[in-house]
């Protein structure tokens, strides 16, 4: 299949995702049980990847500034917005393309080789929309909490490092976190977040939804969901780093 | 009553059915029966639109199925009921909510009366005290008595069985078999069975419709199906050993 063919499958599907639910109380209630399987079951593995990076980009700050002229407190301050402009957002996006997003495919492709996407169908249920619609909502959601969490851990991660390493003290290290500290650069990541949460939910789902064949083509399937997903984070992080802070 | 008009359909440039034309009887077990791969499924995929045709008309009592526009086609959905070849059972609901899966989602009803629906319905297929079992839990059989209470439990007028009898035991066949012919009589379905099981032909077919290479082959009741003389049907009903010598036997017994 050629890109404008799979591209016109993604929007019919986006199109019947977005139609009118069958009932809004059942919805509702599908997206409180996603926010907990796709966002609530991620704080772990966020929080463990955040208090590392923290870490490691405070000790690689103070490796690389060998120079006695520059202030200590600016490896802080390099933590701070390496972690607000691009970590907790586009690096954490794309471990939940990983994570959330062959999930989600997975999920979405068994169900349809085991004909359940078709009993759905068949009971007069939009399946696309049953599916699909509260997984994006949730990450939509829960999201940017990942990503608020990401950005609070990964400081107390590099604070963490530079405290029992001896890089710098804590004076310095929390000096250097409030330094010209920009408030719209929390904005830009968030808004990041929402776009990534829904490109990883729509792309992984769109390649489970359309699944043919067996247990194989559902594995391929969600490989295909995690790539293209994470090739579009990075394209939709150029475009909106463009937009937003240029 | 459905009824099938001249319907068509090629995957890739291959004929899979051409140009089948009948009609499905009220109150009746029809039953489609053919070799694997004849077109049986795609067949009844087509007639309830899991499938797009590429030709013909599907009507439901008068209506034309193929015609409708997504809405319409969902609400006279919501009129049939369908047993699939591995159930399709939700594997994340248990078997009270995989029933009361289409009452929540189209009814009001109370959760009570839900629940006396639901275990109505669970009665009928023989099926009591599993109602908090997934499906993972269940065996073959009780996954398909599940799946059909799930089909019947809006009172559908309309029910598609795609070989409900496969990989279960001849035993648990039989029962399933019963309870999908009870099941059309006392609610006056029109029901609609893909099958390959001649036991089943022999013990509901009440109109059979044999399918060739996606053409309709043949056409009839089950008490004149050893009586045809068309060679692709004989060959498919004769395939067995022990069929074949029960048609000798029959045939000394006879002369």
């Amino acid at each position: 299949m050629n890109f404008f063919t799979i591209f016109g499958r993604y929007i019919i599907l986006m199109g019947r995702v977005f139609s009118k639910p069958e009932k809004t109380k059942i919805y509702l209630k599908q997206t409180i049980r996603e926010m907990e399987i796709l966002g609530l079951n991620s704080v772990g593995i966020v929080i463990i990847i955040s208090i590392f990076i923290g870490a490691v980009i405070t000790l690689q700050t103070r490796y690389n500034l060998e120079s006695s002229w520059i202030p200590l407190y600016l490896i802080g301050l390099t933590a701070r917005d390496t972690l607000l402009l691009e970590f907790s957002s586009t690096m954490v996006g794309l471990i939940l393309a990983g994570k959330v997003g062959s999930n989600i495919a997975s999920e979405i492709g068994t169900m349809r080789i085991t004909e359940q996407i078709d009993a759905l169908e068949m009971m007069g249920i939009n399946s696309a929309s049953y599916l699909i619609l509260p997984k994006i909502v949730a990450t939509m959601l829960f999201n940017p909490f990942l990503t608020l969490i990401s950005m609070v851990v990964g400081l107390i991660g590099g604070w963490l490092a530079a405290v029992t390493t001896g890089a710098l003290s804590s004076t310095d290290y929390i000096y250097g976190i409030q330094y010209l500290f920009i408030p719209f650069y929390i904005t830009y990541a968030l808004v990041k977040t929402v776009v990534y949460a829904f490109i990883i939910t729509s792309v992984s789902a769109f390649y489970g939804y359309y699944v043919q064949g067996g247990a194989l083509e559902v594995g391929r399937a969600s490989t295909r969901g995690v790539v293209y997903s994470s090739i579009l984070i990075l394209l939709a992080d150029l475009v909106l780093t463009q937009l937003m802070l240029a | 009553m459905i009824k099938v008009e001249n319907l068509v359909k090629s995957f890739n440039n291959v004929t899979v059915l051409d140009d089948i034309s009948v009609n499905f009887e009220k109150g009746k077990t029809n039953l489609i029966i053919g070799r694997s791969g004849s077109g049986k499924t795609v067949l009844m995929k087509c007639i309830v639109g899991l499938y797009d045709a590429d030709g013909g008309s599907v009507f439901f009592d008068n209506r034309n199925f193929l015609e409708m526009d997504f809405t319409d086609r969902k609400n006279l959905r919501r009129e049939m009921g369908m047993l699939f070849q591995g159930s399709a059972l939700f594997d994340s609901l248990n078997v009270e909510e995989n029933v009361m899966f289409p009452l929540n989602m189209f009814t009001r009803m109370t959760l009570e009366e839900k629940r006396e629906r639901t275990n109505f319905c669970l009665k009928r297929v023989n099926l009591e005290n599993v109602n908090k079992l997934f499906p993972g839990e269940l065996s073959g059989g009780m996954k398909k008595r599940v799946a059909i209470a799930r089909a019947i439990v809006q009172n559908p007028k309309y029910l598609f069985c795609d070989e409900p009898n496969s990989g279960l035991d001849p035993k648990t066949a039989l029962v399933i078999d019963d309870l999908i012919s009870e099941i059309t009589h006392e609610y006056t379905i029109t029901t609609v069975i893909n099958t390959h099981d001649m036991n089943s032909v022999m013990e509901i077919g009440e109109k059979v419709i044999f399918i060739h290479e996606g053409n309709k082959g043949w056409e009839g009741t089950r008490e004149d199906i050893f009586d045809s003389d068309d060679y692709h049907l004989n060959d498919f009903i004769f395939a067995s050993n022990f069929a074949k010598k029960l048609k000798l036997l029959t045939n000394k017994q006879n002369s």
